[in-house]
């Protein structure tokens, strides 16, 4: 288990004060005080570890997110942001002495411009909403993270979120035009905005994938994209690992960047296949999902040439949707994997490290080995263009010890992520999971320059705490 | 400028080294890889200079992985090049600005590239500069090396420090080495022209082109007298470009001809064309630049960037280049304060910012070369400084006096 720290009892002893202000600065209905209504925001995503928040603050103006941040910071309150609570790093988790703000009720969408291309959206809209808000228009958002339904734009942009599509289509940070940032001091300040790229300083880039470390996002502006002309997927079924993974570098060495090129090992082909019945083939030890995009012609010959690329890999089967429905039975498979991995074993840990593609036979043959030593199994499903990993590995959570052992297996994958050459995380983000990682990707230079421009905005270190640094760098200015 | 002769590590140690000397002195340097962008910011006053040039050479390029990876002081024109051996380009094409600037004293490095975030037409589709920063590695204003990202495509481990460092101009650290994202080069390349457009109507097209399915890849828009300098006769040109495989662009460019047909008959042109005239419009060429006169780049919204033009060109007689759909604009004018202010109010209303990119030093010295911040956000600015570099000494004041 990773280290929390004990609350601070003289923070804990003003609970009553602190609400009775709180209610104060944005009324009795935007404060959750009670036992039983703060239970559910006890944990996120990562739900091996939960922490009762003292109070929760549900703001419906970037003014209030403001005044209860001003207050806070001025009375030395840890403040936790939280969006909808999907992290899968536990960075959302509260702190028993810290005051939640959530941005659930700024939901609004703002504006939509489509002969600009952007969508100006408050940041607890899913991210489906913002879709939505534009598919009449033939238009999307690229960013598709698998929790698009829940999931909400300050989350996103707070852990710089990817989805299936962003080995075309990029992940939040590019396809992020401005922001409205609360800073702990309460200041509201706005970066970038409508239009592209600002002379100054790159805030824009700095606060997506901060993890709630800077400030609380309130507002957002964003890039949306007119949608292909149509999309089609092929599946193909590889007798090994290896030669799957040959595959992958000879598609993208050939100039073909799919819109999609995702990948699967035997356990979860077997795993997806029991649960959705999708057609996988059984007796492939790999299997790649790959999709393209244009009109029907476009699609038939790159399509036809992916097939080429991949009949060289002597595939043990090649399917090729001729129809949307065809590409949605390819696609069902994949889409179901995580609730498929559910059925098998209803405990699981994600593991998100990204390595460099051509590592990737050695990957997968090592992570099969530490499963074996560990005695726990690992599925594998990921995104095999940007070799970006998603090992599952089952545990029970009812046996502490099996969560201890998947724990420790989980941060020797990492570790194998980073000793390939790759790193921690792709999308999910550090949170506290990966806090006590992070010394083995950075040296203590690195992650005492990154401290150092957390205290620029935080220099009493109340946001977020205890999470993305390893302690010895988390210390107030 | 300092005269002595400039400091030019060849490895990173080196280069440590010789920031680490001059932070215990207090000395303060003006950082650059070969000089070619000089006037993209403030005079930087300075007791050294430090500079990148010998920091050379290529240390990664795995392109089925799309990835490169060079050191800080490598020219452009060699990575490009390399690239192309491999069928693959830099994603954001950036430009090469010695038309407005002067030649420098070399070719221009990624180094530079990167610190100055430029990037060309490609931007509206694909990303900026920026936006293909992987990893960097980079010497603080302490003298420490320091690394963010890597070399993997997706990676959010940590504050992402390499995307700060990047277009931060040599104030909070000196890249010594950079490692970006890399695509391959299209099979081929044609554009969609309209002839006639005013700037506003223009615009219009290139919205409606860059929101059609078709894949624009470049919107651009020259008034008549950029047209003609481009070699495409006196009347203004709006120009939509497609990138593909070689058997897709002959439907695409007929089906987005005719997608806008509203805004008259299309004159298509192919790759023989295309390429120059991209690489013209890449590097600003068709603004004609002259002695005495100083440039802006506006970037706002892309509906917003006729009207700014004419607010512009109510306070004097200025020549125009639309890029990004419209959402970037030069603006070439006399090199005065009260052409600046000019400037500086119609963004404001516009909502915008600009980039000063060319001025004499007198000019770039008395006036702010960007918006100026917001006091929270100038406070920010300063802190951020501050944590990278605390004593001052990385190319002190080069974007807002002062910091
Ligand atoms: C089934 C499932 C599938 C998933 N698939 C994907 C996927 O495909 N790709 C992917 O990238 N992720 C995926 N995730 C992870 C998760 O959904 C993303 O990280 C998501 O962006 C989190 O959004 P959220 O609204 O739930 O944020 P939360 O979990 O509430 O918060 C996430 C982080 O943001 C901070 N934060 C929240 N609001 C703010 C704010 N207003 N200002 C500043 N900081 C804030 C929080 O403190 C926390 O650190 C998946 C998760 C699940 C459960």
């Amino acid at each position: 288990m990773i280290a929390l720290p004990t609350p601070d009892p003289s923070v804990l002893a003003r609970r009553e004060a602190i609400v009775a202000d709180l209610t104060r600065l944005v009324g009795a209905a935007n404060v959750i005080a009670e036992p039983a209504r703060l239970k559910p925001y006890e944990t996120d995503g990562f739900t091996a570890y939960k922490r009762v928040p003292l109070a929760v603050c549900l703001p419906d103006s970037t003014e209030g997110v403001a005044a209860v941040l001003r207050y806070c910071t001025r009375n030395g309150i840890r403040v936790v942001p939280r969006a909808a609570g999907t992290s899968l790093s536990g960075g959302a988790l509260p702190l028993e002495d810290a005051v939640v703000i959530g941005v659930a009720r700024l939901n609004r969408i703002l504006e939509v411009s489509v002969e600009d291309r952007l969508i100006r959206v408050e940041a607890g809209v899913t991210n489906i909403g913002v879709t939505r808000a534009v598919e009449g228009e033939g238009f999307f958002y690229a960013p598709d993270p698998s929790s698009q339904l829940a999931c909400m734009i300050a989350g996103n942009i707070a852990m710089n979120s990817g989805g299936a599509h962003c080995l075309k289509y990029g992940v939040t940070a590019n396809n992020l035009l401005g922001v409205t940032l609360v800073t702990p001091d309460g200041e509201i300040v706005e970066l970038g905005g409508g239009h592209l790229d600002t002379p100054g300083y790159d805030w824009l880039g700095l606060i997506c994938g901060s993890e709630g470390q800077l400030g609380i996002v309130t507002e957002a502006t964003l890039r949306i994209l007119r949608a292909a002309e149509g999309a089609r997927a092929m599946l193909v079924g590889f007798r090994a690992t290896d030669v799957a993974a040959a595959a992958v570098a000879d598609i993208i060495g050939s100039g073909i960047i799919p819109v999609a090129l995702e990948f699967m090992d035997k356990p979860c082909i077997r795993a997806c296949e029991d649960f959705a019945h999708a057609g996988y083939p059984l007796e492939a030890e790999a299997l790649l999902i790959i999709e393209v995009e244009g009109n029907e012609a476009e699609q038939d010959a790159l399509l036809a040439r992916l097939e080429t690329i991949c009949r060289r890999h002597d595939p043990l089967t090649v399917r090729i949707a001729r129809t949307a429905e065809e590409s949605a039975a390819i696609w069902k498979g994949r889409k179901g994997a995580f609730g498929a991995i559910g059925r098998i074993s209803p405990d699981y840990l994600c593991m998100d490290g990204t390595i460099p593609p051509a590592r990737l036979p050695e990957a997968m043959r090592r992570i099969e080995a530490l499963s074996r030593q560990y005695g726990l199994m690992v599925a594998n499903v990921f995104h095999a263009g940007d070799g970006n990993l998603h090992p599952l590995i089952l545990f029970d959570a009812n046996d502490n010890e099996s969560f201890a052992r998947a724990e420790a297996l989980g941060a020797d994958i990492l570790r194998l992520c980073v000793e390939l050459g790759g790193c921690l995380t792709g999308e999910h983000g550090v949170g506290i999971e990966k806090r006590d990682l992070m010394r083995e990707q950075f040296s203590p230079a690195d992650l005492a320059q990154q401290a150092r421009v957390k205290r620029a905005f935080d220099p009493g270190w109340l946001l977020n705490p205890h999470k993305v640094f390893p302690p010895e760098f988390a210390q107030a200015a | 400028m300092a005269l002595a002769t400039p400091i030019a590590p060849e490895n990173e140690g080196a280069l440590a080294r010789a920031i680490a000397e001059a932070y215990e002195a207090g000395v303060p340097l003006a950082i650059r890889g070969n000089g070619t962008k000089e006037s993209l910011g403030r005079p930087v006053q300075a007791a050294a200079v430090l500079t990148t040039r010998a920091l050379t050479g290529i240390t990664l390029h795995s392109p089925s992985e799309l990835v490169v990876a060079a050191r800080a002081g490598t020219p452009v024109a060699e990575i490009e090049a390399s690239l192309a051996t491999k069928g693959q380009h830099l994603i954001a094409e950036p430009p090469d600005l010695s038309a407005l600037t002067g030649p420098g004293e070399g070719p221009q490095t990624i180094g530079g590239v990167i610190a100055c975030n430029l990037s060309g037409p490609r931007r509206i589709a694909l990303g900026a500069m920026r936006d293909h920063v992987l990893g960097v590695r980079a010497v603080n204003g302490m003298g420490e090396v320091i690394r963010s990202g890597g070399r993997v495509l997706k990676n959010v481990t940590g504050l992402d420090l390499a995307k700060l460092v990047a277009g931060s101009r040599g104030t909070l650290a000196v890249m010594s080495e950079i490692t970006l994202k890399v695509l391959p080069k299209p099979e081929r390349t044609a554009t969609v022209m309209l002839r006639g457009l005013d700037a506003a109507r223009g615009i219009a097209a290139l919205s409606a082109g860059l929101g059609s399915p078709f894949g624009v890849t470049g919107a651009a828009h020259l008034p008549a007298e950029a047209a003609s300098r481009a070699g495409l006769g006196e009347r203004t040109a709006t120009l939509l470009r497609l990138e593909d495989f070689a058997d897709f662009i002959p439907r695409r460019t007929q089906a987005l001809a005719a997608a806008l047909g509203e805004f008259g008959p299309a004159e298509i042109l192919d790759e023989g064309p295309s390429l120059p005239l991209w690489r013209s419009v890449r590097d600003a060429v068709p603004l004609g630049v002259g002695d005495g006169e100083a440039v802006w780049r506006a970037s706002l919204r892309p509906s917003r960037g006729a009207a700014f033009a004419e607010a512009v060109s109510r306070a004097f007689p200025a020549r125009f280049l639309f890029d990004w759909g419209g959402g970037l604009v030069w603006v070439v004018g006399p090199a005065t304060e009260p052409a600046h202010r000019s400037v500086t109010e119609a963004v404001r209303s516009a909502q915008g910012t600009f980039w000063l990119v060319r001025a004499p030093p007198a000019l770039r010295a008395a006036v702010p070369g960007l918006p100026e911040e917001p006091a929270p956000l100038a406070a920010l600015t300063r802190r951020v400084k501050h944590a990278f570099d605390p004593k001052g000494i990385l190319n002190p004041g080069r974007i807002f006096a002062g910091v």
